[in-house]
């Protein structure tokens, strides 16, 4: 039995009363007040989430921009220094091995903020691909990342608005961070990252500002909500890109693994599409429930926004239009449900 | 606001985390705080048709949270006279509270004797020191 892990805040979670389960080999907090509460906090307001399970990894020196486009999906030509880009790590059949942004600090060094559970498989793929000329380095454990997310996020902190996926350093009560205008909820907001040692003091100003703390339960419902897929539920190294509706953060005009068999897919047409879904009767639709006519439920929960159950899952591509009708097998009774566009909640602008 | 944690004397308990409120041969059925507690805000109920025919210790609707969703088990046998619509309509109502206006269904008991096997306040509450 693997002994689990545990964040520099897992202490202050504790104080808070949180409620801690087992996460990707870590022990997270999954609630602290109530997984609805710090949803809307989040939509109204702002809620900080303990995201120091997720890995980053450095890769330096200069070939590190010609490594990373022969193995990412997404162009780095796109973003410049002080910039940042969601992209994919894709095998050869094009499926996706983990979704992850790229932070570029200059053309020879990048940092890579990647899935907590896919933490070694990232960094394992990498480092077996290294080129030349370019060092990858898990640097993990020395940093923890706050994610502060919400309309009022960034005021609450003092930090000035700034362009989504944009970062740079900061000093908050003297405490250095890379804010990360980039987020898993969306909505506007930053993602703090600090050194290991600093993180208690970090989360304690943060939620001195009137910030809420979330756990990852709302983390998943904010998520689902904006429609943003979750490696090992919506994307799998099994699932390609295509399919999964990534193709907008594929690169198919240059070379990167994988970026054949995408090719090919798209000129095909992909068999099944990933899309996401709002009932239309009373229920709550739950990971690996059966849609009729072939498909399953790759994510679902009771959307606390919209007050209905919704989802994603993949369905045949010729049925997948938003509009569609959908019946989800839940626990053995059909269940209507309607394909929606993206995202199933959005924000009113105010 | 979710209810204080409270096991009211007078009430019969099911171990599985249910209660029954017994007036003559009906009887008022519904989950505990420690049950509602764990499940957190309830989004969720699924209830029995009324006429339905539960039996005690299996299960006859299910309750739901945002983050999972659990069996609600009979205490006792009988037929589900009454729904409450309340809860199908607002089932936070469960967290609100428990034992009143989120109870889950009347029934009319069709085997008494099973009241004997259920326990009262002070032997529910050492089930869950237990746990």
């Amino acid at each position: 039995m693997q002994t689990l892990l545990r964040t520099p805040l897992y202490e202050r979670h504790v104080a808070l009363a949180a409620r801690i389960v087992p996460f990707a080999g870590w022990e997270m907090p999954v609630q602290y007040e109530g997984v609805i509460p710090e949803h809307r906090a989040v939509r109204t307001d702002s809620g900080a989430f303990d995201v120091s399970h997720m890995g980053e990894l450095h890769v330096e020196g200069p070939s590190a921009h010609a490594f990373l486009q022969s193995v990412l999906s997404n162009d780095l030509d796109r973003i410049g220094d002080g910039e940042a880009q969601y992209t994919l790590l894709t095998n050869e059949s094009g499926g996706i091995v983990d979704d992850l942004i790229a932070y570029r600090i200059t053309p020879f060094h990048y940092l890579l903020v990647v899935n907590a559970g896919n933490r070694e498989t990232a960094y394992a793929w990498l480092k077996e691909r290294e080129a030349r000329g370019s060092e990858v380095r898990d640097a993990s454990d020395e940093y923890a990342l706050v994610a502060v997310q919400g309309p009022h996020a960034l005021e609450r902190l003092g930090l000035p608005a700034a362009r989504p996926f944009t970062h740079g350093l900061a000093l908050l009560d003297g405490i250095e961070a890379m804010v990360c205008r980039t987020g898993y909820t969306g909505e506007a907001g930053c993602e703090l990252m600090c050194a290991a040692e600093d993180a208690p003091a970090l989360w304690d100003l943060v939620l001195a500002r009137g910030v809420t703390p979330c756990g990852l339960g709302a983390r998943d419902t904010l998520r689902l909500e904006a429609c943003y897929p979750l490696h090992g539920n919506d994307i799998t190294q099994e699932a390609d890109a295509i399919s999964a509706g990534l193709g907008w953060a594929c690169a198919l005009e240059k070379e990167f693994t994988g970026a054949a068999a995408l090719r090919r897919i798209k000129e095909q047409g992909p068999t099944r599409r990933l899309v996401p879904f709002v009932m239309e009767e009373k229920a709550v639709p739950r990971q690996g429930m059966p849609i009729e006519g072939g498909g399953e439920v790759t994510s679902g929960t009771h959307s606390p926004m919209l007050d209905v159950g919704i989802g994603m899952g993949y369905v045949p591509a010729g049925r997948s239009a938003p509009g569609c009708e959908i019946t989800i097998d839940v626990r053995g009774k059909p269940r209507r449900a309607r394909i929606v566009e993206k995202p199933i909640y959005r924000r009113r602008e105010t | 606001m979710a209810a204080p944690e409270a096991y009211p004397e007078g009430l019969k308990y099911h171990a599985e985390h249910d209660w029954a409120r017994v007036d003559g041969d009906e009887a008022v059925l519904g989950i505990t705080w420690f049950a509602q507690d764990a499940l957190g805000e309830l989004v969720h109920y699924e209830a029995p048709a009324a006429g339905a025919t539960i039996a005690k210790d299996s299960p006859y609707g299910e309750v739901e949270s945002v983050k999972a969703v659990s069996d609600v088990i009979a205490p006792l046998s009988g037929d589900v006279l009454e729904v409450n619509q309340k809860v199908v309509d607002a089932p936070e109502t469960v967290n609100d509270d428990p034992y009143g206006e989120g109870w889950l269904v009347r029934i009319r008991m069709s085997n008494s004797s099973e009241l004997d096997a259920l326990l009262d306040a002070e032997a529910y509450r050492a089930v869950l020191e237990e746990q």
